[in-house]
């Protein structure tokens, strides 16, 4: 079975959402549209506000997953953050932006690897 | 292990400064920054290491952010001579090769692994020497180059493979480096120059003493023929004078691959064109070296001198007299050397034909008079030799008239003429007359007492710097002529030199 990219992206969500939980955060909330520019996870990691970018990639022949995120990427991903927050009043201690990037294989074989605080 | 040091050296003027690079991986998006204040070329590294990481079948650090620092953070950095220490560094970092001490690398990286040659490796094999390394890793084809640094191991590489090999420890089956050449240089010979005595002679003079030097004729008379056979008159370097001309065209990129020491005289001819930085040095954020260094230890010859800016002319005052430019820009200020022997080769005036009485000559007296004023008076005033040209008469350039003397002849009595000087000034740290401080010359190295009257008698026309060059120059004939004191004839022949027959006030 082929997946598309549409299907792929999807399942790496699944599988970092289902990663953050098992590592006890709580999800607020997925793929949280601000004008153009989606934020895939919401959670929260203890006190701390988690801004959660999630990347799947079937190989590395281009690459590794994280290395798709660019710093233009991330500027937009801050200005939807601003934005999420603007509709969510609360207190957090902190804020921090995270990168999950998934090496899709079949069979529970996929790779993940977590990188916390980009800055 | 996540941080790692190697270390590289760029080239920084005429010497190399010793560059700490650190390579730290840490967790973050994948990339790599240069901080340290790299410069294009430097920060362009960080494409060639990737590729050239890879085309090497060696891990690069994955999904890593890697943080290279280059140390002194506060300095410039030019040139891709870093690549390769840039690379060992990530490498260790990485735990592909163990960490280096007492070791320098440099080279470019070719994006498939290949190590190629950069400028400066001699400068950079001194730097390492005086900095205490012990071994120096470099492209393969400059071995020789850093190998003429006596006291250091010398590694040479043709690819990164190659160089990771050696820090694991493993053996190398290099190929030879290639030999040195040897360095001849051909240098044109004076017997091709018929006629003009005159000129000759006070081109062996200067070649005895190391006096500047000034050519006035009409075109096509031997100027610029002249001129170009001074280096041949000279003395080999010796062999501090020959490292320190060597690194300084290592520096500026300027050495051949397989050259070894430059043993004869440099000789720089720059255009009349050449702008002032071009011939002093300059540079915004590094030095560039200047002609008058790349002339340091040799003959700066500026033929048709009248052509050039007078501003340019003029930025020569200053090295003249203390044989070093001075460069300060708001970045930083450095000291290169420059004791160059300067010939001047100019026309009287723009048609060329203003010599002796100028009966030929089309120009008015307004037009000599701004032409020959590019030729500021501070600037002759540093000239001790200055002699007009006359047309050769066709008897003198007939060739059944025998051969006049060869490079060899002159270069022989000029050879002479220094060992007297040498052996004068033994204990001294100047051995031609040239470079005798003004006032030592008059306290301690008087000359005949006829010569002094004469000398006196004729200040009016001198300045006091001129009275002291007069005296140098009396000198350097009394050497030439082997008298152990300049009599009133040596006197007399500096002084008429100096006056250049007349033409030099003649406008």
């Amino acid at each position: 079975m082929h997946l598309t990219n549409i299907e792929l992206g999807k399942i790496g969500e699944d599988l970092a959402a289902d990663y953050l939980q098992g590592c006890g955060y709580v999800i607020l909330g997925r793929n949280w549209r601000s004008a153009r520019v989606e934020l895939d996870i919401i959670a929260h990691d203890k006190n701390t506000l988690v801004f959660c970018e999630v990347k799947t990639r079937r190989s590395i022949s281009y690459g590794y997953p994280s290395e798709a995120i660019t710093a233009i990427k991330l500027a937009h991903i801050r200005t939807a953050a601003l934005h999420w927050l603007t509709h969510n009043r609360k207190k957090y201690s902190g804020v921090r932006f995270d990168v999950v990037s998934v090496l899709y294989g079949s069979n529970e074989k996929s790779k993940i690897t977590h990188i916390k605080g980009l800055d | 292990m996540t941080l790692a040091r190697a270390c590289g050296v760029v080239v920084n003027g005429v010497e190399g400064l010793v560059v700490d690079i650190e390579a730290y991986l840490s967790q973050g998006l994948p990339g790599m920054t240069i901080v340290g204040l790299p410069d294009t070329s430097v920060g362009e590294s960080r494409d060639r290491v990737r590729a050239a990481v890879l085309n090497s079948k060696l891990a690069w650090p994955a999904e890593r952010r890697i943080t290279v620092g280059l140390s002194p953070a506060s300095i410039h950095k030019r040139g891709a001579s870093l690549d390769l220490g840039i690379a060992l560094a990530i490498l260790s970092a990485h735990s592909q090769v163990p960490e280096i001490s007492n070791t320098i690398a440099v080279g470019e990286l070719a994006l498939d692994g290949q190590v190629r040659p950069v400028r400066g490796v001699l400068v950079a094999a001194l730097a390492a020497y005086q900095r205490g390394y012990e071994t120096l890793i470099v492209p393969l084809s400059q071995v020789s180059e850093a190998q003429l640094v006596l006291g250091l191991t010398v590694i040479g590489v043709r690819t990164l493979l190659d160089a990771v090999s050696y820090l694991r420890g493993e053996l190398l089956d290099l190929p030879q480096a290639p030999p040195l050449l040897n360095p001849e240089h051909v240098v044109p010979d004076l017997s091709d120059v018929r006629g003009q005595s005159n000129a000759r002679h006070a081109l062996e003079i200067a070649a005895a003493g190391g006096h500047h030097l000034a050519f006035l004729g009409s075109p096509g008379v031997g100027k610029t023929m002249l001129a170009q056979r001074l280096p041949g008159l000279l003395p080999q370097l010796t062999d501090d004078q020959a490292v320190e001309v060597t690194a300084i065209y290592s520096a500026a990129g300027l050495l051949p691959v397989g050259q070894g020491l430059i043993r004869t005289p440099p000789f720089q001819g720059p255009h009349h064109t050449t702008t002032k930085a071009a011939l002093i040095g300059g540079g915004s954020n590094t030095v560039r070296v200047g002609m008058v260094t790349l002339a340091n230890h040799g003959v700066l010859c500026l033929d048709e001198a009248a052509e050039f800016e007078r501003s340019v002319l003029d930025a020569l005052r200053q090295p003249m007299e203390s044989g070093l430019v001075a460069i300060a820009r708001s970045g930083f200020s450095t000291v290169l050397p420059a004791r160059f022997q300067l010939v001047l080769a100019s026309n009287p005036c723009p048609c060329g034909k203003f010599v002796g009485i100028g009966a030929d000559c089309s120009c008015s007296s307004q037009v000599r008079r701004r032409y020959f004023s590019r030729l500021s008076g501070p600037l002759l005033d540093r000239i001790d030799l200055r002699v007009t040209l006359e047309r050769p008469s066709m008897s003198e350039l007939d060739p059944s008239s025998g051969d006049p003397e060869s490079t060899e002849v002159v270069a022989n009595r000029v050879q002479e003429a220094r060992a007297r000087a040498t052996k004068r000034f033994a204990g001294e740290v100047w051995s031609v007359n040239s470079q005798v401080p003004g006032p030592v010359m008059r306290k301690r190295y008087p000359v005949s007492e006829k010569g002094q009257s004469l000398l006196y008698r004729d200040t009016s026309e001198l300045s006091a710097r001129g009275v002291d060059r007069v005296l140098r120059v009396s000198w350097t004939i009394a050497d030439l002529r082997g008298h152990d004191i300049p009599t009133e004839i040596d006197v007399a022949a500096a002084l008429m030199y100096r006056d250049g027959n007349g033409s030099w006030q003649a406008s």
